[in-house]
């Protein structure tokens, strides 16, 4: 299955599309995932969580619960009190609430029983008290509280917030010839990867003490050393005596990228009941676990000069974060430093607000940070083309940086493929021909994104590589690579196999790869920020060059000639100045025979023996020349390591360490949709989406991503959308969080775009979340130029549609929306389902205690 | 509970077991048969990703009583590679990237299963309809339909070679 599309490199195997190499243990179902797991007497645990948004605990009675028949222990919050949180900043969370419970799902209690169905009943029986406090669930309203603080260190809710000005940004907007002004909101997301969250954990017992000894955690996790890191905070233990093992994931998006609550409790429901525990959540606890993409509201301004030029940006970004800090100082980060960081604007002003709010705590989704600011940003520019009557991607050609430079904010940009995207996506959707002259209610839209590959300073501070890698050939020949990378179905383990054949010259099904145990595999911060490729890619290309140099030296001694003169292809080991064809009838084929069977160990007196023993030759197979170097040493094993540049580590201002990155990748994309003014249905007949990848390691793996992002940007476009209602989520199920099935999908096409970064290992930079923020705005982009409103509000529901076209007939726009026209909206509306009425949300249960005791509404609706 | 005995026929092999009348055949298979191909992904079978095969048909083994099964012919994933090589739509699914995290893959595999043996040559809509039941998060389906029409095309070529 070769790619004729792109030009043929000279790689072996870099460059090719490849089955991944656990595609296997997928598709028979015998790959294990965590909750496929299981050990001799394990329990279940379940948790118990709060249904109130905001509440005192004043006491927790588990005695009814502990003793039910089958029950082993009950935890709660003072059995492991320690606080916790992926940030250093954000130590603000505890696996089981202490004092008060901040959202409806907070974590209350865990029984563990010896079934799953005791543990559901021992729930019922866990008598808790709460004491009502007023609730906050809007951003902006929680940004004025005096009282009843969400958390008593952050006044006004106010989790951080930052005020940066670059250049002189009010000079540029006196100056400016059109100033485009206009509020944009996204509503919120979350990630709904397919396998709801599972963490199976153990105590060995300590062979001298007989207490509970080292633990082991199996968990789906996409940060096996930082849930290791949490772990030993929290239970106070060394890490060294704490092994994490992330097994297959189904998924992950951002959700599983820091330490979710169960990963913990599961651990103290082990300590405490003395017998493995596995909790794994149900699909609502996985929705209450959230840390998606918060609700943003983005107030934006940009000035340009007539000729479309951009000469200055303001944002001011709130972010609904909700009860935790989560990832969100980085969230509100990343929407500043990246939003000014895809074309070259000289002055930039931003000032973000994360927020608390009494719902559950956002964190890292695909795109983090910079998906709903380009939903703004490329609306915008997409308004100001229209006024200044230019063709939209024209004006973004315009203002295009000029590699290789310092943006305004200090992100250095090396390789930067976006003219070249640009241009494949214009050629492609035939934009020039076809903009303006599609049939009625038909339109295209164009919109550009961009992300890093891998944030260049690491979450926990220290000089620490941020990636390593070990290698280790024995005599058998096979190569083992040990790598901490986290493979979530990106497929980094594939990666890893490929960049560390490419480098040996050998073939792939000799590789073999060991990920994300911390026993075994050398520290690898995790997937996040799309860092994996480039980080792990480096690291695993510097060890498999070490390992190189020694199979090298061996084999020139034996071939008599120059360590540099060898090429290692094709499973042999060559003198490069001999032609392949001249080698090929003397070459000593070592081809997998027809069985599979790659030649074994080389044993005293066998033919290959004799033949390491002859004198000096053209070529050696890969095993031999193996063989002749542990001669030398023994086992071969190398180890490499990566850590960005200093020059890529960005700026100096306060909150500069968010945003830089030893490389960008780049997406530009058409949108072609169709509108039904009757129903305001949004059909995306296709997308085109070009992605500068930097080289595509994997075509096919690249394609595939390119394609994830692309539809996981249309399904928050379009569909995907949390409800809210005082502090309840209305669809915590994958059949009210509408995640696209296949019939509402678009066709996609995915180009891959290759501008050869200097230091990506083979060039390679991200491509998994780079094109997904772009499809938001090239799908509104496409509405207006199919039925000419400006949605500012996103997901363009059919509601939302419908409000727009009758808010642009001018007939006064239903009160079916409480006034709110989302071509300007205002404020978030809490609306009880997918039609806003203007009534009161769902009643409590008449026997919720809530409606019995308490009467007046506590929260501040 | 009182447990009760059920005899389950899944992939051509006879289990008896124990389980409570209200055990659904998702746990049975995971928990008691350890196979644990079938995921479950939703609370309210909306995903797909328990899909199985009975009597031919696709089912949700998270919304079936194990004890209603008891007499009919069980598919799952683990049944579907033929004398332990890949079927076609397996290897189709590895190489063209059908599968990327693989959680929802068994689930697919089952349904593509019984589409092909419907309608052998399936157009288009035929088959985003016959998949619109099963949820991805990962590939956006574009790779399963390349998927798809390779394996239909390598079961051609197989066939012409036979």
């Amino acid at each position: 299955m070769t790619d004729n599309r792109r030009p043929t490199t000279t790689f072996s195997t870099i460059g090719k599309s490849v089955a991944m190499i656990d595609a296997a243990e997928k598709t028979t179902g015998a790959g294990k995932y965590a909750d496929d797991l299981s050990l001799p007497g394990m329990l279940i645990g379940k948790i118990l969580h709060s249904p109130y948004p905001h509440a005192r605990i004043k006491s927790i009675d588990t005695s009814r619960a502990e003793a039910l028949e089958g029950v082993i222990a009950v935890v709660i919050g003072p059995d492991a009190p320690n606080p916790f949180g992926i940030l250093p900043v954000g130590h603000d969370e505890h696996a089981l609430a202490l004092d008060k419970v901040r959202y409806v799902g907070d974590n209350v209690a865990c029984v563990v029983a010896v079934s799953e169905s005791i543990a559901e009943k021992a729930l019922e029986l866990v008598d808790v008290e709460y004491e009502l406090l007023p609730a906050y669930f809007d951003p902006e309203e929680s940004m004025r509280a005096e009282t009843d603080l969400i958390h008593d260190n952050k006044p006004h809710n106010v989790e951080k917030d930052y005020h940066h000005a670059f250049g002189d940004p009010e000079k540029a907007f006196a100056e400016a010839d059109y100033v485009a002004e206009g509020r944009f909101l996204a509503n919120e997301v979350t990630h709904a990867a397919m396998e709801p969250h599972s963490t199976l954990a153990s105590f060995e017992l300590d062979p001298h003490t007989g207490k509970p000894g080292r633990l082991i955690v199996w968990s789906s996790t996409q940060v096996p050393y930082y849930l290791q890191h949490k772990l030993s905070l929290v239970l106070e233990m060394p890490m060294q005596q704490i092994r994490v093992i992330k097994p297959l994931v189904g998924g992950g998006f951002g959700g599983k990228s820091e330490v979710i609550p169960l990963e913990i409790i599961a651990a103290i429901a082990a300590r405490k009941a003395k017998a493995p525990v596995k909790i794994t959540y149900t699909r609502e606890e996985v929705f209450w676990a959230h840390r998606g993409r918060p609700r943003t509201i983005v107030d934006l301004k940009t000035a340009v000069k007539n000729d479309g030029r951009i000469t200055a940006v303001k944002a001011r970004v709130v972010q609904d974060g909700g009860a935790y800090c989560s990832y969100g100082v980085v969230t509100i980060l990343y929407s500043g430093a990246l939003l000014g960081a895809l074309y070259d604007i000289p002055n930039i002003q931003y000032d973000g607000y994360r927020v608390l709010t009494n719902k559950p705590a956002c964190g890292a989704m695909r795109g983090h940070g910079t998906v709903n600011v380009r939903f703004a940003f490329e609306s915008q520019l997409d308004e100001i083309a229209a006024h200044l009557k230019l063709d939209p991607a024209e004006i973004r050609r315009r203002n295009l940086l000029q590699p290789p430079c310092i943006t305004i904010n200090g992100l250095r940009v090396q390789s930067y493929g976006l003219p070249e995207c640009i241009d494949q996506v214009v050629t492609r959707a035939k934009w020039t021909e076809r903009k303006g002259k599609l049939p009625k209610n038909r339109g295209l839209g164009i919109a550009c994104s961009h992300y890093v590959s891998g944030a260049a300073n690491s979450i926990i501070r220290s000089d620490m590589p941020h990636s390593t890698v070990n290698i280790k050939i024995d005599r058998d020949g096979g190569v083992v690579v040990y790598t901490g990378a986290s493979d979530i179905g990106q497929g980094s383990d594939t990666m890893v196999a490929q960049v560390t054949a490419e480098v040996l010259g050998c073939s792939l099904s000799r590789v073999h790869v060991v990920a994300a145990d911390t026993d075994l595999t050398p520290i690898d911060i995790g997937s996040y920020s799309s860092r994996v490729t480039f980080m792990n890619g480096n690291a695993t290309l510097r060890a498999a060059e070490e390992v190189k140099k020694q199979i090298a030296a061996a084999a020139a001694k034996k071939m008599g000639c120059a360590p540099e003169d060898l090429a290692f292809r094709d499973d042999s080991v060559k003198k490069s100045s001999i032609t392949t064809d001249a080698l090929v009838a003397s070459a000593l084929s070592t081809q997998p025979s027809v069985s599979g069977r790659v030649e074994g160990q080389i044993l005293r007196g066998s033919l290959q023996q004799k033949r390491k023993d002859e004198g000096p030759k053209d070529s050696m197979s890969f095993e031999e020349a193996v063989v002749a170097a542990i001669d030398f040493h023994g086992a071969l094993t190398g180890t490499g390591s990566y850590a960005p540049p200093p020059e890529a580590r960005g700026g100096k201002h306060k909150g500069a360490g968010v945003g830089p990155s030893p490389a960008y990748s780049y997406s530009a994309q058409v949108a072609e949709v169709t509108v039904d003014e009757d129903t305001g249905e949004v059909t995306v007949h296709k997308v085109w989406a070009a992605h500068d990848c930097g080289r595509a390691l994997n075509p096919v793996s690249v394609e595939g991503q390119v394609i994830g992002s692309v539809w996981m940007g249309m399904g928050q476009a379009l569909t995907e959308e949390m409800v809210w209602k005082n502090g309840m989520l209305m669809n915590p199920g994958l059949l009210e969080y509408r995640s696209p099935s296949s019939v509402e999908s678009p066709e996609v096409e995915a180009i891959i775009v290759e501008s050869i970064d200097p230091e990506g290992p083979f060039g390679a930079k991200e491509s998994s979340e780079g094109s997904l923020a772009a499809t938001i705005p090239a799908i509104s982009n496409a509405i207006y130029d199919a039925v000419g409103v400006r949605l500012h509000e996103c997901p363009f529901t059919p509601e939302r549609v419908l409000a727009a076209l009758r808010t642009k007939k001018s007939a006064k726009s239903l009160n079916l929306t409480e006034g709110v026209d989302p071509t300007s909206p205002v404020r978030f509306r809490e609306h009880g389902g997918a039609l806003w009425f203007k009534g009161k949300g769902p009643e409590r249960h008449a026997l919720d205690p809530a409606r019995r005791t308490i009467h007046a509404e506590g929260g501040a609706d | 509970m009182k447990k009760q005995l059920l005899e389950l026929t899944i992939n051509g092999r006879t289990h008896e077991l124990a389980s409570e009348p209200n055990a659904l055949l998702l746990d049975v298979l995971r928990v008691d048969l350890g196979l644990t191909g079938s995921k479950r992904g939703c609370d309210d079978s909306s995903c797909g990703a328990c899909t199985v095969m009975v009597d031919g048909t696709p089912m949700l083994s998270c919304t079936l009583l194990a004890a209603s099964c008891e007499g009919q012919s069980i598919t799952t994933i683990e049944g579907i590679s033929e004398h332990g090589s890949l079927a076609a739509i397996q290897k189709a699914y590895g190489d063209w990237g059908g599968a990327q995290c693989g959680y929802c893959t068994p689930g697919f595999i089952i349904t593509v299963k019984h589409l092909l043996a419907e309608n052998p040559d399936p157009k288009d809509e035929d088959i985003r309809s016959a998949l619109s039941s099963n949820l991805c998060r990962c590939t956006g389906y574009t790779q399963m339909y390349q998927a798809i029409k390779a394996a239909i095309d390598a079961e051609k070529k197989g066939l012409a070679s036979m």
